[in-house]
């Protein structure tokens, strides 16, 4: 129950309002952990928030966890400055099962990925994306990531889209409003589908997006022809644990940060994305 | 004319054997369990209501106290007889003692260029006297929570696991009660380390007593039993038949977890909306809720400290995510309770989330409940807001 101190090495502004902590033990080693999955963050004295890691376990540098303010702890998270401390518990949950870099070792699954983010939803799948673009060099499938976001000024790692474009995923960005300076698509995240040219019958898909935009992608990759048990998605609940004590992060029969936050779209998933919980 | 037990002995007691007690081997065995070291707690009356508490020995029972309890209500009434046991459970469960309302979970203070933490002391071990059937189910549901889940949470599982349980079996449960529906009561059969049935016939006020782990075998030994003769293990079923037969309700169990899965949209939901308070009353008082919430504060001193405080999912704020609560509505709130209880604690757990206590009804100040709105549900199976049923033509 007691965090491991963390020092916050880097700060990035990704958007107005979220910020990417880079952060690094006081002492000990970096933990390990499966692109995914998340932590339990305190911001001392104010109080403590599930966030997802978005850097990649490949990675040589600090752990990242990407924070959007919109809470109290979460706005403290976001105000830590360099040097600052940060405890981290975890990591938690269940991750995208995405093919592991091993040096040395083909990659056995060969599969087209389609990895879709709305907003923020892109900090969870950073570190999968990173994998699975290392991989497509030793054997992987192709990759395609599509990205929406309300407005331009709301997209995250541009730096990395670039990055991974070039390093040969295809990267597709719509946003639903543009601004004067975007020369970009326009529109739904789902309309971008059809143009990705990933095999429908031969992929997989990692979804993670506020709920009613994965709840139409994954219905639209269904609709192509993917199947339901190929799409995994990423649900999110209040987490006040992290250790399946708490109760808060409830839906239906899952207990998300044990059971979650990455579920299989097929079965009660499908039908609890379309219930009301209201 | 009935046989008399043998006189009373103090001998080794086999695990399984079945002894008789008197009120002065009770007595004793408060005393011995507090020499042994235990915090020793029982059921006292306390503003108007059986809860757990401090005991030391008999006289600290609930000594001739009877209770009545139906939909919203809750009374205790006092008789001459010196029967300790004839009430049905109130508001307080053992679930407080070991998993506090509230809990400190570490305190931290900065030290040099890191933070030094001092996670809280574990708690004394508890003895206890007087638990009921359905309290111990209760235990054992929060033990697959807290305990036997892939994180263990120390100070609840060391206190559990340090635990003595002496349980009496029921005689007079309420009309809230089911637990003959869920099985869990009103007699034990495993779980336990003494379980008594308290019996008041012509051949006196005893104790029917068996021991049910190698702690209640040592305990038992050196108090002074008697052998338990047909006489007595005959009086021990009269009471469990009894007791059954005045069972005051019973819920459905069979295919209720898929029921109620498949009945999000059921108009009964708006309908206990309308009568629910959202007060949070009947988690606070049931022995299986778990739901809490983590609160950091900070000293003047620069001390900060992490405590777990109980939390309802009937508060808006139990669902808060970014900016607003997923479950805005009482009657999402309430569903969300209930189909927790009888659903999905079977998919979380692989358990019933309910152990038929029937708190959550006496307590509730409306009266809501669970057994008649799982009946009527169930009645009306499939029902959705477009095709309702008319409240008249249901149970
Ligand atoms: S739901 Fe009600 S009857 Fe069931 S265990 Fe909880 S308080 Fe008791
Ligand atoms: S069901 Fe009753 S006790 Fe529970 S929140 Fe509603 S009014 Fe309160």
């Amino acid at each position: 129950m007691t965090p491991v101190v963390h020092r916050v090495v880097g700060r990035i502004q990704e958007t107005d309002d979220v910020t990417t902590l880079c952060l690094e033990p006081v002492t000990g080693a970096r933990m390990d952990f499966r692109p995914g999955q998340f932590n339990m963050l305190s911001a001392f004295g104010v109080g403590e928030a599930a966030i997802s890691l978005s850097s990649a376990p490949g990675d040589r540098g600090p752990l990242r966890h990407t924070v959007r303010d919109v809470g109290a702890v979460t706005r403290a998270l976001c105000q830590r400055d360099v040097g600052d401390l940060i405890g981290v518990r975890g990591p938690f949950g269940s991750d995208w099962q995405v093919p592991q870099r091993t040096v040395g070792t083909a990659v056995k699954d060969v599969r087209d990925t389609v990895v879709i983010a709305g907003g923020i939803g892109l900090a969870p799948l950073r570190g999968a994306v990173h994998e699975l673009v290392a991989a497509s060099h030793g054997g992987g499938g192709r990759v395609f990531l599509l990205v929406g976001a309300r407005e331009p000024s709301q997209l995250v790692f541009n730096d990395d889209m670039e990055a991974w474009a070039r390093d040969g995923a295809r990267v597709l960005v719509s946003v639903d409003r543009a601004s004067p300076q975007w020369h970009g698509r326009v529109g739904l995240v789902t309309a971008l589908l059809s143009d990705a040219g990933f095999d429908p019958a031969n992929c997989r898909a990692l979804l993670c997006g506020p709920e009613i935009m994965m709840r139409f992608t994954a219905r639209a990759l269904v609709d192509m022809g993917v199947a339901p048990e190929a799409i995994l998605v990423s649900l999110e609940r209040n987490m006040q644990c992290g250790l399946g004590w708490c109760g808060h992060c409830q839906l239906g029969p899952f207990l998300l940060c044990r059971d979650g936050p990455v579920v299989p779209y097929a079965g009660i998933v499908s039908q609890l994305l379309t219930e009301r919980e209201r | 004319m009935a046989k008399s037990n043998n006189p009373s002995v103090s001998s080794k007691v086999q695990l399984g054997e079945v002894v008789v007690l008197r009120l002065d081997g009770l007595d004793s065995l408060v005393a011995r369990l507090t020499a042994l070291g235990f915090e020793t707690k029982g059921p006292v009356v306390r503003d108007g209501a059986v809860v757990p508490g401090p005991i030391t020995g008999v006289a600290d029972l609930p000594v001739g106290v009877h209770d009545e309890q139906a939909p919203g209500s809750y009374r205790l009434t006092r008789g001459d007889d010196g029967r300790l046991f004839d009430w049905a459970v109130g508001p307080g469960s053992w679930k407080a003692e070991f998993f506090p309302p509230s809990q400190e979970v570490w305190r931290a203070v900065k030290v040099g260029d890191s933070m030094q933490f001092t996670e809280s002391a574990p708690l004394a071990p508890l003895a206890i006297v007087g638990a009921r059937p359905c309290e111990t189910a209760a235990l054992d549901v929060l033990d697959r929570v807290l305990k036997d889940g892939a994180h263990r949470d120390p100070v609840y599982a060391d206190r559990r696991e340090g635990a003595f349980v002496a349980v009496v079996e029921c005689a007079t449960p309420a009309s809230t009660c089911f637990c003959s529906s869920m099985g869990t009561g009103p007699g034990i059969e495993g779980g336990f380390d003494l379980a008594l049935t308290e019996i008041d016939d012509a051949r006196g006020h005893r104790f029917v007593v068996r021991a049910g782990s190698d702690a209640g075998v040592e305990v038992l030994s050196v108090l002074a039993h008697e052998e338990a003769l047909d006489e007595d293990l005959e009086a021990r079923g009269r009471v469990l038949d009894q007791a059954a037969a005045r069972m005051g309700r019973q819920l459905q169990t069979e295919g209720l977890a898929s029921l109620l899965a498949r009945n999000v949209e059921h108009p009964r939901w708006a309908d206990v909306a309308e009568r629910c308070l959202s007060c949070a009353n009947c988690t606070l008082v049931c022995p299986t809720c778990f739901c809490s919430d983590v609160r950091d504060t900070s000293d003047l001193d620069g001390t900060l400290e992490r405590r777990r405080v109980w939390s309802s999912c009937f508060d808006l704020e139990h669902s808060y995510l970014h900016g607003g609560a997923v479950r805005t509505s009482a009657s999402s709130r309430y569903r969300q309770w209930m189909t927790h209880k009888l659903s999905t604690w079977w998919d979380q757990f692989d358990t019933s989330g309910c152990v038929g206590c029937g708190r959550c009804i006496a307590w509730c100040p409306v009266g809501i409940d669970i057994t008649e709105e799982a009946a009527f549900i169930a009645a009306s199976d499939g029902a959705t807001p477009a095709n309702a049923v008319s409240k008249a033509s249901a149970p």
